[in-house]
């Protein structure tokens, strides 16, 4: 299953890296969605994934008892979904504002800043 | 509970929702502003004591000992950033008072400006890698949103690069904690940095260090990953300019300071060989992309990319002199860097430009304004007495007792070159005449409004009091960085005391 896991997060990876190399802002930000939906993925599968298993104590117990899932990468997913998605809503704010004002989504017309 | 460490967090954050709810009142957020950054730096004063007295203080959120808990650690180097935030926020919040438009205050300027600093001081003192994170998040939405405020054409283009490399710099960093904790199981920087020495497979730890390099050395702008900085620094208004030029790339700087003397010094001829060579790539590429330009504000950016390799320099060497001689320039950059985008803001207004060809006659007109400009201009340079002859000279010290000539050339020739911009800026702004094209006068012989006046000028003031306070009396905060650099260089000190000095 990992395998097959690290697979697909590099394939997510150079998905969003080809999208972010393309000239439209539009793919640009698809790109940058992709690229945070990678990184999530890659940091719930790095740490094992262990099925069936939750994290609980059973009752009467002090302890988990066997091989059970580690809920911190979870916890870290969860966080990290939260900024990427309020940081992707600005993005594509900014990227309506820039074609508004810039009156192009190619990214090659918006050099006027570059040096 | 020790209440300074977490104080210059809670301070910006609670004036940020306050401001929110003030929204109506540009005046209140006003007063609110100068008032919460005041107490920001007075925090900042309280760190920086205890800190001194006790060497390390650590606070555990919910009392969690600490590898469970997520802990805030305040070391001299982060007491020194947090001070400095102190400094650079009160500056831009009094500078703000006259510069900003309405426009802008009405839009949330000042909520944004104290989450900015909520996320910087977050940043400096949290010792936990995933909060480090979050704090970056934190201090880079507030950082977009104040960039973008106004939405002019150039503003945009510059903010879809600004916003584009950051975020994949983040990604990077998320993936890049994510392989860590796959490895060592915990996030305490600490507790990270005891068990990475003890794993069989040195090599997977020496990737995700340098997937850390690349990630903070985008955010610092460091070679060859600083595209995003000339094209977006001089694009918005120049306090939030004059803000992001001070404090934003130095997080950068030293989340590498942090993370490559503390958990990844397992391999420093890989590594830290990797980072001179940045580092000397950075000084030169900044320094000629300056020297090409001719607006004040672009100058400024390259120089900004140019003088974070003199900071990589003093980490990349790692010898207690070297680092003694990084902190010594950010130290000194931060304060410079800042007043010399705030001296171009008020050439701005009274000019209305921000290009050399249109600007001129400041030293007839304004001479007291072209003193404040010469003294951090020459500080960057690193003429002596001021602080940046002695940050320089440090850092090209360390270098040659580290038998690097090669670099030491560089950074020496690199001050030359930066003293060359610094003159062109100078003949071009104060020294020619008011060039032709510019029929009025351009607002020179008006002048600023008169109530304006005091707020413009008081944090250049004080800012150049600073440098000259550096470099005049350079004793103890040589001291000082003296101080950091041991704790860097001993990252046992550090484990101990974060983890109670247990063995695990």
């Amino acid at each position: 299953m990992e395998t097959l896991m690290a697979y697909v997060i590099g394939i997510l990876f150079a998905a969003s890296i080809y999208m972010m190399l393309r000239r439209s802002i539009v793919k640009l930000v698809i790109g940058l969605i992709i690229l945070s939906n990678a990184a999530n993925l890659l940091i719930f599968v790095v740490s094992g994934l262990t099925r069936g298993s939750p994290p609980l104590i059973p009752d009467g117990a002090g302890e988990v008892t066997g091989v059970v899932a580690d809920p911190l990468p979870q916890a870290l997913i969860l966080t990290a979904i939260v900024i990427a998605f309020s940081v992707l809503a600005f993005a594509v704010v900014l990227i309506r504002r820039a074609y508004e004002v810039v009156g192009t989504d190619d990214l090659d017309e918006m050099k006027d800043t570059d040096t | 509970m020790k209440l300074e460490v977490v104080l210059p967090i809670l301070i910006p954050l609670t004036a940020g929702a306050l401001s929110l709810a003030l929204w109506r009142s540009v005046r209140l957020q006003r007063l609110l502003g100068v008032l919460a950054t005041g107490l920001l730096l007075a925090a900042g004063i309280w760190l920086m004591r205890s800190t001194v007295e006790q060497g390390f203080l650590v606070v555990e959120m919910g009392s969690w000992p600490a590898p469970y808990s997520i802990v805030f650690v305040s070391d001299v180097l982060s007491a020194i950033m947090v001070l400095l935030t102190g400094i650079i926020g009160l500056a831009i919040a009094i500078y703000s008072l006259a510069s900003t438009p309405t426009g802008h205050e009405k839009f949330g300027y000042y909520p944004l400006m104290h989450l900015l600093l909520a996320g910087v001081a977050g940043a400096f003192l949290t010792g936990d890698i995933f909060n480090l994170f979050v704090w970056f998040e934190v201090m880079l939405l507030a950082s977009f949103a104040l960039l973008t405020l106004g939405g002019e054409r150039a503003q945009m283009e510059g903010a879809i690069k600004y916003v584009t490399l950051n975020l994949f710099s983040s990604a990077l960093f998320l993936s890049a904690v994510g392989l860590l904790y796959g490895m060592v199981g915990t996030l305490n920087m600490a507790d990270i940095a005891q068990k990475v020495n003890s794993l069989e497979d040195p090599g997977m730890i020496t990737v995700v260090s340098l997937m850390f390099m690349i990630s903070f050395g985008i955010k610092a702008a460091a070679f060859p990953l600083f595209f995003w900085l000339p094209a977006s620094y001089h694009t918005p208004q120049v306090a939030v300019s004059a803000l992001f030029a001070g404090l934003l790339t130095k997080v950068g700087v030293y989340a590498l300071y942090r993370v490559f003397t503390l958990m990844f010094t397992q391999d420093i001829g890989y590594t830290h060989n990797i980072l001179l060579w940045a580092a000397a790539l950075t000084m030169l590429t900044g320094v000629l992309g300056a020297a090409a330009q001719f607006e004040f504000r672009r100058i400024l950016s390259f120089h900004i990319v140019s003088q974070i390799g003199y900071m990589l320099l003093g980490l990349a060497l790692l010898s207690p002199l070297a680092l003694v001689g990084g902190v010594f320039y950010i130290m000194h950059h931060i304060i410079v860097k800042t007043n010399l985008f705030l001296v171009s803001g008020i050439t701005y207004r009274l000019m209305g430009s921000y290009e050399l060809k249109d600007l001129g006659g400041f030293y007839r007109q304004r001479p007291y304004l072209a003193i404040l400009f010469l003294i951090p201009a020459l500080s960057l340079a690193g003429i002596p007495p001021l602080s940046g002859f002695f940050a320089k000279f440090i850092v090209v010290r360390a270098s040659l007792e580290s038998s690097e000539y090669l670099i030491a050339a560089i950074a020496l020739v690199v001050g030359l070159l930066t003293l060359y911009s610094m003159i062109k800026i100078w003949a071009e702004v104060f020294w020619k005449q008011v060039p032709d094209h510019v029929t009025d006068g351009g607002g020179l012989n008006s002048g600023l409004q008169p109530r304006h006046t005091l707020a413009y000028y008081a944090p250049v003031i004080g800012l150049a009091t600073c440098t000259l306070i550096i470099g005049l009396y350079g004793q103890p905060i040589y001291s000082l960085a003296e101080m950091a650099a041991h704790q860097l260089m001993n990252p046992q000190l550090y484990i101990d005391a974060v983890l109670g000095g247990q063995a695990k």
